[in-house]
């Protein structure tokens, strides 16, 4: 199981450890950075690595890697797993799970890391128990804190924690009662220099925001259920109901939660929303850059926040460009171009057009550069899927309900 | 307000002004103290000198300052053991507290402070908290059962914990079920000793299950991993464990996907092969899995790994879903390179869609991977054989690109290529060789020059291009050189005219300004072979190849079905059973057989330890199997005789063979030689009859040293004339030149001519039988002998005789049918590879020893034998490995001189030894070992013959 935590910054300093079991010394964390100056970008360092006596098991969040030290045979998901859970609470507790922020609440990162984690097995990980035990921090509670002297941590026992239901604490009470759901579906696509789809994608998620009094019992029901091809629930889902009737019939967690995540697979024909007229060429010393975006199938929706990315080769020099709408910015040191889009008017298409210069003297590249897009559109769901209508039961009040649907870019690549 | 404030230091010295905040009579200020140590704690800072001063804060009822103290406390215990102890009231208090939270953060932390003293103080509160009502204390004592483990093992059995633990298996509460299965699997993960082995039955089986959907995710990942390791007993079993776990693939959390598809694949296999039921699970999981190649890139990355294994064991899960291994440009490098080599390979449905993505990562920016990829081309091109030309005209588009490293791997893949479809695509040989300049790595050049030696015939240059390489010969890597010296060979082969002075410079090169034995030996080889036997080289050298497999980067079935077993572990990610890797640990040898049904499909899938090696062909190993049918030695000579005038400096060659076979090339040209003198088989006044001896006595009349046969036991009269008609057989047996010969002396002492001889062996228990027809002189006169040499072949019809070396003949001649029975001395069956590696180079395992050890005791059989000549060790074992009996380790034990000893019969048994050799005493002590019981009296015999025949 999980022995020992260290936590990096991109300086390479060890700026917090934890163990669980006995001390492993700080030197173990030379095979890592080892393996890390083989890497050409921080990203790159393998995220298992193994060594004489110890596995190294890390991700890389916030700029900082989490290093996970092990002794036994472990399964390195759980591990993985366990340590962005780590880093989602973080962001939970302090808004951020930045350095600054870790270095900030030292101490209730140290106690969260007791909590989550018993001789390294998990112990609670669910963010209402956690909260149950330690008390994020906030302005109010701090200047309460020292006028009355109380302090962070309650002394009651997490109830939810033994409970059937140990996502909800009991007891809840709000005098506005209310659930939003959102669906959020994001398309990762690799488009290909003639505007063709070679892959697509949709990952889909619910995210619930639920502030509802007692014990609800909450089912929701989607007009097409059949189109998610893949599906991962939260433990409240009951999974016996959706395999029979493809409803999801649950008792909610109070708060902020992900219901489901779900995929729709490459079978099913994806609704391309935007389309990239790229046109880089290169020639000796320079090169020609001319790039059109403009909406397809978006039915008839307004594709916003629209930013292109394109990560130019090495021997790029410099960019001199004109957009018809929005900003551009190339940053010479990482030579990475970023034009900020904004709204795409149907009518007057955005392009982006002038030259590149290269470093004098070295010959043009091979390829041209992928270019990646980042784009938004409020209220539609691209997979076409529709929430039915959500019922609650066990509680007798109303509760106010809302949906939302919002379709996104994830990892929506143009080759050119 | 931020905890950075408790890093801002005074000039007074930390230490002492946190001592003194602690000893404070303020609450507040007592707490704010405790927190300062503990930040400076968490950065590393040393603040144990405070521990007595801290322990005195325990005390309180106040509890986060409770719990910074145990924070404190389990960070520093180890190294103030006495000052520890200090604290185990409070926590024995603790444990009796009437709040729940209490006991169980009082057994947590007694558990976490690693000090042998402590741990005897803290039996008795575990074991009531190990029943308390509450089960939030309950799952906590549940791990601190494994933490006591950690610290003292024997403690924890003597104490009985581990049947209590094993109690809370039938827990009410899912949580402790979880805690405590994972704390039995850690604990038996650690521990060597039976007891703490985990056993399941079919009752902990449903309680597991049904505490599976109730508990939290990582306790459904312990669960899940212990049912991966119980034993269905029957298929309706393995099919209901399936069904309860299949709702676990559609969890968020990776890891309990990932252990759910374990229990999935392992309980495919209990389930038998092609039932329906299989084939939906398979279904199943295609989806799960493509969701966790969405998921972070870490996720990514282990999930690569195991679907690699996954998709080599049941590759149809996820043969529609090619487009979700196809890669992003922003993928970290780990991810990029795992992709493909999950890939489920292409197939002719896809190939146009595969080549077409395969060639946008070939102008990628990461080396490693666009090599990856343009390999990935070729075995497609091997794999689909209708997709085999649009892949060579994608190597060739790549190939013009002319970037260097795609260049070169392109060429090595092309090899390839040819290798698997010979003589379709060698026109594109012209376009290769333009590249020949550009190419700097060995790979490529040695492939290179593989294509060129291999198709010499239509490439007019030929000789031009392996000339330019050999003038940088001895810069060249090892695997270049071998693989120049072959192509030149091949090429002299094929135009033998006007390449006769390349050959010679490379032969030259190879064998005398060489240092590397193998390129040295390789070079002899051909040279021996090209003087001896242009037909035999040509047959070896041009041998037509065996076709190679596209399967070549796959993992063997018996490491596959074991790692099948190990999906979602470490094991999965390195791809190396964890007995490869884990170390330090009596790691129990668990989960690692699939049922033997699965060998059904597969052959040799499941049990045995070794595995059919690949079958790579390489010239090398053809040649090697060559070298013991040809008398090298006398090939030579008779090369230089005959002036097939090749070698240049033959006095140095020959100087250069070991110095027995030259011996034995003497002496056999002589024996040659006198034959054909002599004009066959026939008796030599005053000599010994049979041939070998006669070739041995020459070989002592000049001086040529020692004898160098085998010894071979006086001739015996095997058949009496009078039982024969007149016809008298003796013989006996020798081995020359590694063919085992039957010498028989045949006498005619009836009144009429013989003739008309014939000879059959009856079925032996060695197979022995004649190799070619007997060939006497016919007539045989009356009073007239004639002796015979039957050279004899071990392939015959095997029968287990009694006595075990016997031997029955017919004979027949024109008056009659004779029978006869002879003893066969056993070490006319030691074979000349009997020399067991002392140690094995590539795995560096004391092969020797190991063997020894392998076969059990009661196999041993010691005897004295005489040593009636005294000889030293070094003269005995120079005189058995005549014999094929080879020494293979010599050591001197208190004054005594042990020779280990190894021979191999010709059926492949293997007879080791231990010779113990007291100084000037007239006997020694031979230790015999085998599998072969049978044997051991013969081999006795034979020591003691050969000994005593120096």
């Amino acid at each position: 199981m999980i022995h020992s935590l260290f936590m990096i910054n991109s300086a390479g300093d060890i700026f917090m450890e934890k163990h669980w079991k006995s001390v492993i010394s700080r030197s173990v964390c030379d095979y890592f950075f080892e393996e890390q100056q083989k890497a050409n970008s921080p990203e790159d360092v393998n995220p298992v690595i193994s060594t004489p006596h110890h596995y190294l098991i890390h991700i890389y969040r916030e700029n900082i890697y989490f290093v996970a030290v092990c002794t036994t045979e472990v399964p390195p998901l759980f591990v993985i797993e366990f340590l962005h859970r780590v880093v989602d609470t973080f962001t939970d507790y302090f808004g951020d799970g930045g350095e600054t922020a870790i270095k900030d609440n030292y101490v209730i990162v140290y106690e969260l890391l007791e909590e989550m984690l018993d001789n390294g097995f998990p112990l609670a990980t669910e963010s209402n128990i956690l909260k149950e035990l330690i008390k994020p921090p906030n302005i109010l509670r701090t200047v309460v804190n020292t006028v009355t002297g109380s302090s962070n941590l309650s002394d009651t026992l997490p109830t939810g924690q033994l409970s059937n239901v140990p996502w909800r604490r009991a007891g809840v009470k709000y005098t506005n009662n209310e659930a939003y759901f959102d669906v959020i579906e994001e398309i990762d696509a690799i488009i290909d220099k003639q505007g063709s789809t070679v892959f697509a994608d949709i990952q889909g998620v619910i995210d619930c925001c639920v502030k509802l009094s007692g014990m609800p019992d909450l089912t929701l029901s989607f007009m097409n259920p059949r189109i998610l091809d893949d599906v991962s629930f939260h433990p409240c889902v009951r999974f016996k109901r959706w395999e029979s009737e493809r409803v999801l019939s649950f008792v909610p967690p109070d708060g902020n939660f992900r219901l489901i995540s779900y995929h729709v697979g490459s079978q099913n024909m994806v609704a391309i929303p935007v389309y990239v007229k790229p046109n880089i060429s290169f020639r000796e010393g320079g090169g020609r850059f001319d790039v059109t975006v403009g909406p397809k199938q978006t039915m008839g929706k307004l594709v916003e926040s629209v930013v292109i990315t394109c990560a130019m080769p090495k021997v790029v020099l410099n960019m001199n460009l004109t957009p018809t709408q929005g900003t551009y910015t190339f940053d010479p040191v990482a030579k990475v171009l970023t034009w900020d889009v904004g709204k795409i008017n149907p009518q007057k298409l955005p392009n982006l057009r002038g030259n590149i210069s290269l470093q004098s003297g070295s010959p043009p590249p091979e390829s041209n550069p992928a270019i990646s897009v980042q784009f938004k559109i409020q209220q539609m769901a691209v997979s076409g899927l529709k929430v039915n209508r959500l019922d609650m039961y066990g509680e007798k009040y109303k509760p106010f309900k809302g949906v939302k649907y919002l379709t996104k870019a994830g990892n929506f690549q143009v080759r050119t | 307000m931020t905890d950075s404030k408790y890093f801002t230091t005074t000039k007074k010295g930390e230490i002492f002004e946190l001592k003194g905040e602690l000893n404070s009579d303020k609450k507040e200020k007592k707490k704010e103290a405790v927190k300062k140590v503990i930040a400076s704690m968490t950065v590393g800072k040393d603040v144990s000198a405070l521990f007595p001063d801290v322990v005195n804060c325990m005390q309180t009822d106040n509890l986060e300052l409770k719990k910074l103290v145990y924070l404190y406390l389990m960070n520093y215990a180890k190294s103030q053991p006495d000052m520890a102890i200090m604290a185990v009231n409070t926590f024995v208090k603790d444990c009796e507290d009437t709040n729940p939270l209490i006991r169980a953060l009082a057994v947590r932390t007694m558990g976490c402070i690693r000090v042998d003293k402590i741990t005897e103080y803290l039996c008795e509160p575990l074991r009531k908290c190990l029943k308390d009502e509450d089960p939030y204390v309950r799952k906590t004592a549940a791990v601190c059962v494994a933490k006591l483990h950690d610290i003292n093992a024997q403690l924890v059995e003597d104490q009985g914990f581990l049947d209590q633990l094993r109690e809370l298996l039938s827990d009410s509460n899912p949580m402790v079920v979880a805690n405590a299965v994972a704390a039995l699997s850690e604990i038996s993960d650690t521990s060597p000793s039976p007891a703490a082995q985990m056993e399941m039955n079919q009752q902990t089986i449903n309680k597991l299950l049904a505490a599976l959907n109730e508990c939290t995710e990582w306790g459904q990942i312990f669960i899940l991993d212990a049912l991966s390791n119980y034993v269905p007993k029957d298929d309706r079993e393995a099919q209901s464990i399936c069904e309860r776990v299949t709702p676990r693939l559609a969890h968020s959390n990776a890891g309990v996907v990932l252990s759910a598809v374990k229990v999935l694949m392992k309980g495919m296999e209990y389930v038998g092969m092609e039932t329906e039921f299989v084939t939906t699970l398979q279904k199943k999981l295609a989806p799960p899995l493509v969701t966790l190649l969405s998921s972070e890139p870490e996720v990514q990355y282990v999930a690569l790994r195991n679907i690699n294994l996954i998709v080599q064991k049941r590759p149809d899960i996820l043969k529609h879903e090619m487009k979700v291994f196809f890669v992003k440009y922003n993928d970290p490098i780990y991810v990029k390179l795992e992709n493909w080599t999950s890939y489920p390979s292409a197939t002719q449905e896809n190939i146009a869609q595969v080549l077409a993505e395969l060639k946008e990562y070939a102008t990628e920016v990461d080396v490693d991977f666009v090599r990856k990829s343009v390999r990935a081309i070729g075995r497609c091109a091997i794999k689909v054989e209708q997709a085999a030309e649009r892949c060579v005209s994608t190597l060739l588009d790549l190939i013009q690109t002319k970037v260097n490293y795609v260049v070169q791997e392109a060429i090595v893949v092309i090899k390839d290529i040819f290798r698997k479809y010979p003589n379709k695509y060698e026109s594109i040989i012209s376009t290769l060789c333009e590249n020949l300049e550009s190419l700097d790595e060995p790979d490529a050049r040695a492939s290179m020059i593989w294509i060129v030696g291999e198709y010499a015939e239509r490439i007019d240059n030929a000789d031009e291009l392996l000339e330019s390489f050999l003038e940088g010969f001895h810069d060249e890597s090892t695997q270049v050189q071998l693989q120049l010296l072959t192509a030149i060979v091949k090429l002299f082969l094929k135009k033998p005219t006007e390449t006769q002075e390349l050959v010679q410079q490379v032969l030259s090169l190879a064998t005398q300004d060489s240092d590397n034995p193998d390129l040295r030996d390789r070079g002899y080889i051909y040279w021996r072979l090209l003087s001896t036997d242009p037909a035999a080289a040509k047959e070896v050298v041009l041998a037509e190849k065996p076709l190679i497999s596209s399967e070549t980067d796959r993992l063997e079935p018996t490491l596959l079905d074991e790692l099948i077993c190990y999906i979602a572990s470490l094991a999965s990610v390195y791809h190396k059973p964890p007995s490869a890797f884990v170390e330090g640990q009596a790691l129990v040898v668990r989960r690692t057989q699939l049922p033997v049904r699965s060998a059904s499909g597969e052959p040799g899938a499941t049990g045995a330890t070794e595995s059919p090696v690949p079958q790579q062909a390489q010239p090398v190993q053809q040649q090697q199997s060559v070298i013991p049918s040809h008398d090298t030695a006398m090939g030579d000579l008779l090369g230089d005789l005959l002036s097939m005038d090749l070698n240049p400096q033959p006095q140095q060659q020959m100087s250069m063979t070991p110095a027995p076979q030259q011996d034995m090339g003497g002496m056999d040209l002589l024996g040659g030689g006198l034959d054909s003198l002599l004009g066959g088989p026939s008796p030599v006044a005053g000599m010994p009859a049979s041939q070998a001896s006669m070739g041995g006595g020459l070989g002592d009349i000049l001086g040529l040293g020692i004898s160098s046969t085998t010894y071979v036991p006086p001739k015996q009269v095997w058949l009496p004339a009078p039982k024969a008609k007149g016809l008298e057989v003796s013989g006996t047996f020798s081995i020359r030149q590694n063919v085992r010969y039957m010498d028989l002396t045949l006498k005619n002492n009836a009144m009429a001519p013989m003739g008309d001889f014939a000879i059959q062996f009856n079925k032996n228990s060695f197979g022995l039988s004649p190799a070619s027809a007997l060939q006497v002189p016919s007539p045989l006169s009356p009073g007239q002998t004639a002796d015979v040499t039957l050279p004899l072949g071990t392939n015959g019809p095997v029968q287990k005789m009694d006595p075990l070396m016997n031997l029955q003949v017919a004979m027949k001649n024109n008056i009659d049918v004779f029978y006869f029975s002879c003893l066969i001395p056993i070490h006319l069956l030691f074979t000349e590879d009997g020399q067991m590696e002392y140690a094995n180079q590539t795995s560096d395992r004391k092969v020797f020893l190991a063997t020894w050890k392998d076969i059990p005791d009661s196999n041993e059989v010691q005897k004295e034998i005489a040593n009636p000549n005294q000889l030293d060790p070094k003269g005995i074992s120079d005189k058995l490995q005549q014999s094929f009996i080879f020494t293979i380790a010599q050591r001197n034990v208190d004054g005594r001189d042990m020779l280990y000893q190894s021979l191999k019969l010709t059926n492949g048994i293997w007879v080791l030894a231990e010779l113990k050799i007291q100084p000037r005493s007239p006997t020694m002590t031979l230790s015999l070992k085998t599998r072969a019981l049978d044997v051991i009296p013969q081999v006795q015999q034979a020591y003691e013959l050969i000994i005593a025949n120096m």
